[in-house]
């Protein structure tokens, strides 16, 4: 279903731009998007981050893991869930963190993205977990930074923000089973600015998803995007019909230029997920949003607090996944300087 | 070779030191920990031999290790199953072979993190030489000694049995 032959443009991600996120022996090193991962990595992320969710609810919210080792969160994009979670992730793994807050740090004063890196880079840190506006900056970064320091991308333009996804998958999983083949997932709302959807799609399809659709008005979906093995509905009512699953995307007004939407009421009357639309989902749909969310824009309140609701099990499971991903890929680095293996009793 | 007892046999010896050793010691409210994979299995056992009414807790000790910067994350993780309430407790940790001494460090770290025990016994089905802490089993169904470039694994769950093989190298990982 998905077109894997497609070719990335954006000259920040190259040709290859999937492949750098494995080292030699197949293991996770960088984890910068979804694209061309196979299933069994995303499996061992989700089984991973699952037992990670028993440290999450004990008393002491820490394991040594990760002790000694440096994390840097570098975020010149705005963000509340997604840099807290990972510096949680972070510090629960017992590492320790540094938060770099681009609009009060040198790079306001003009340095590059990849003077503050080697700076970074300078001062021992062990992996950077990149938000940033241009898609293609945590690509940019993994192919710059010195081997032993592995890259989480955290969010890059519209390209991707694969943690998120596999958050969703986890929130999905957790709710719905191991097998998705019978599961059918809507994505509503704002799929054109969505690297969330993006990425989501790219799990999806990797985990053998029965049905995705995407909903949205047509100025809000990129062109092609069923080439990437959707189904389009521009119908809200059509486009949930007997879903399993009903994602909504926030209406990413920031990044909006020119006449996308009559208005806020509008979209609300025609794409707004409420006490009446969901109906046409199943009796049990779970209904998710990656946050943050506009009430009254996209999502009615009573549907956001609502029984069907698992908005706030999602951000839970967003330190475990962040705690996977971070273990996997530092992990993926231990013994690179002395390549042996330890057999295991 | 050495010529080693079923693995059964010894934990019907493990059985009956182990009740021995609690009553001497006046415990009668136990709580048994197995480490997994090899040492749940043994517990499972033990903890029907000796009628212990709370249900068996288990300890993957993989966020513990202290080889995670040498060999990275393990592929296959069951999360602990250990409740909250292990503050005062007497504990039973149950393992399958007792080497080194690293998997149990580990075990007693992760312990600790959910509490304060009262005390804590270590049982193991085999402790053989090759220490490298100061940890020995409190009760042990077999002292073995091997050779060093001899490794000796319980394989299970059914039926238990050992297996001892040839290692090369000195990179072996034994608890």
């Amino acid at each position: 279903m998905v077109n894997k032959n497609a070719r990335a443009t954006n000259p920040l991600l190259g040709q290859d731009h999937w492949n750098i996120q494995l080292d030699e022996n197949g293991r996770l090193k960088h984890f910068l998007t979804i694209e061309g991962l196979g299933s069994e990595i995303l499996t061992e992320i989700l089984d991973t981050a699952e037992n990670f969710t028993s440290v999450n609810n004990r008393t002491v919210k820490k394991v040594p893991l990760l002790r000694g080792k440096t994390i840097t969160n570098l975020f010149f994009e705005a963000s509340t869930r997604t840099r807290t979670t990972f510096e949680l992730a972070a510090k629960r793994l017992s590492a320790d963190v540094l938060n770099i807050n681009i609009s009060t740090s040198a790079t306001s004063k003009g340095e590059s993205l990849l003077d503050t890196l080697y700076n970074l880079q300078a001062m021992q840190t062990d992996m950077f977990v990149i938000r940033h506006q241009d898609s293609g900056a945590a690509h940019f970064a993994a192919r710059h930074v010195a081997p032993y320091i592995s890259v989480l991308n955290a969010g890059d333009g519209r390209h991707a923000h694969p943690t998120q996804a596999m958050l969703d998958m986890l929130t999905i999983r957790q709710k719905k089973g191991h097998d998705f083949s019978g599961l059918r997932v809507a994505i509503v709302g704002d799929i054109l600015h969505s690297r969330v959807a993006r990425s989501q799609i790219h799990a999806l399809n990797t985990l053998n998803t029965g049905e995705i659709r995407v909903v949205a008005p047509r100025t809000l979906l990129p062109a092609d995007i069923e080439k990437l093995g959707v189904k389009v509905h521009y119908n809200l009512q059509q486009g949930i019909q007997d879903a399993d699953v009903v994602i909504m995307l926030r209406l990413q007004k920031e990044r909006m230029q020119g006449a996308m939407l009559p208005s806020e009421l509008e979209y609300y009357q025609q794409y707004g997920l409420t006490s009446e639309t969901i109906k046409y989902a199943k009796p049990d749909a779970i209904v998710m949003h990656p946050g943050p969310i506009n009430r009254g824009v996209e999502i009615e309140s009573c549907v956001a607090d609502g029984p069907q609701s698992v908005i706030l099990e999602q951000v839970s499971n967003g330190i475990a996944v962040r705690m996977a991903v971070m273990s996997m890929t530092l992990g993926a680095n231990a013994g690179a300087g002395t390549a042996q293996t330890g057999d295991d009793k | 070779m050495t010529k080693i007892p079923s693995p059964d046999s010894l934990i019907q010896d493990l059985s009956t030191k182990l009740s021995a050793s609690l009553k001497e010691k006046q415990i009668n409210n136990p709580m048994m920990v197995g480490i997994h994979t090899g040492g749940a299995w043994i517990a499972e056992q033990l903890h029907k031999n000796l009628n212990i009414s709370e249900p068996l807790a288990t300890l993957n000790i993989s966020f513990y290790r202290d080889d995670f910067s040498r060999i990275g994350m393990h592929p296959q993780v069951t999360p602990s199953t250990l409740p909250n309430e292990i503050e005062g407790r007497h504990i039973i940790l149950v393992d399958d072979v007792l080497q080194t001494g690293r998997t149990i460090r580990a075990a007693m770290n992760e312990l600790f993190d959910y509490g304060r025990p009262a005390s804590i016994t270590l049982a193991c089905l085999v402790e053989r030489d090759g220490h490298e802490l100061p940890i020995r089993a409190d009760i042990a169904g077999l002292q073995l000694k091997l050779q060093n470039n001899e490794q000796i694994k319980l394989t299970g769950p059914e039926p238990l049995a050992f297996e001892i093989k040839q290692v090369e190298g000195q990179d072996q990982d034994n608890g």
